[in-house]
């Protein structure tokens, strides 16, 4: 599946997240969405010393890769967290190697359980 | 963590969550995927969509699959009102989940669907959901209750919608309720 629809197998959305100051930007979304740049800034530089133009360029990165959407409220741009990039990851990546496992042990569990 | 001031900009702001998805598909076909019932019932949470007609003003309702009637869940999952209809750009409907008291009782909300074409025969889908004083909802539709077999939000349903318009199958319910 073409996760992003970008032709890039989630490329944008990896190379997104190897970045510990953009992971805080989705941390800090997550914590609460919807937010301004300014709101942005003060919340990174209480982790780190970060410039605006540094939090803009991350953000920007954050918007190719689709994990930030953008929308107008009046005068002002919110910056909201679009987790279905990371679904899509998920159900892509991760279920593929997991899935089998986790129903492997769910099943010993039952016929544990069931004989017990 | 910082101060919020508490505007009232902010406080709208914040009960908004706003979903993006990439969908190999025209517009059209998208747009007969969130409104025909026989798409409705295919994916995500599943479930026919019936719109006494699809314009301003008319009642809709969706109601649980056949799945969730198994298990004694009643007729309508969700009901509310069209509120705007730009066949196939933007479909905008008020929003209450009625299948739950509790979930009921926190009124309805907005849900906005906006489609764009996109080069490549991509459609650009955008699911806006205003849940103003709905913070059970809010948890429920970000995934937040999917350990309690309650699938998996938002999220969950587009990434269902991408692979069924994409691939002509569902995810098989991974994330969805048991």
């Amino acid at each position: 599946m073409d996760v992003m629809g970008k032709g890039d197998d989630g490329d944008r959305v990896f190379k997104a997240l190897a970045d510990p100051t953009r992971r805080l930007l989705l941390d800090l979304l997550f914590a609460q969405d919807g937010r301004t740049l300014t709101d942005l800034l003060t919340g990174v530089e209480a982790d780190v010393a970060m410039t605006r133009f540094g939090v803009m360029k991350h953000l920007r990165v954050l918007e190719d890769a689709d994990l930030v959407v953008t929308r107008r409220s009046g005068r002002e741009k919110l910056h909201f967290l679009n987790p279905v990039p990371i679904r899509l990851v998920h159900d892509r990546w991760i279920d593929k190697y997991t899935e089998r496992r986790v129903s492997a042990l769910a099943e010993l569990k039952n016929e544990l359980e069931a004989q017990a | 963590m910082s101060t919020m001031t508490s505007t009232d900009a902010q406080t709208a702001a914040t009960t908004t969550q706003v979903y993006r998805v990439y969908i190999k598909a025209e517009p059209e076909r998208v747009w007969a995927a969130i409104t025909s019932p026989e798409w409705t019932d295919r994916y995500g949470y599943g479930g026919r969509i019936e719109f006494d007609r699809l314009e301003a003003g008319s009642p809709y309702r969706h109601y649980t699959s056949e799945a969730m009637r198994a298990m004694n869940a009643p007729d309508v999952a969700i009901d509310g009102e069209v509120v705007e209809v730009d066949e196939p750009r933007k479909l905008v409907m008020t929003w209450r989940m009625a299948m739950d008291d509790g979930l009921a009782a926190e009124g309805f909300t907005t849900l906005t669907y906006e489609l764009e074409p996109r080069p490549g025969g991509l459609t650009r889908l955008t699911v806006v959901h205003d849940l103003t004083g709905a913070p059970r909802l809010q948890l429920l539709l970000s995934g937040g209750m999917e350990d309690e077999g309650a699938g998996g939000g938002w999220a969950w349903v587009l990434s269902d919608l991408k692979s069924l318009l994409e691939s002509g199958s569902s995810l098989g319910g991974g994330g969805g309720p048991q």
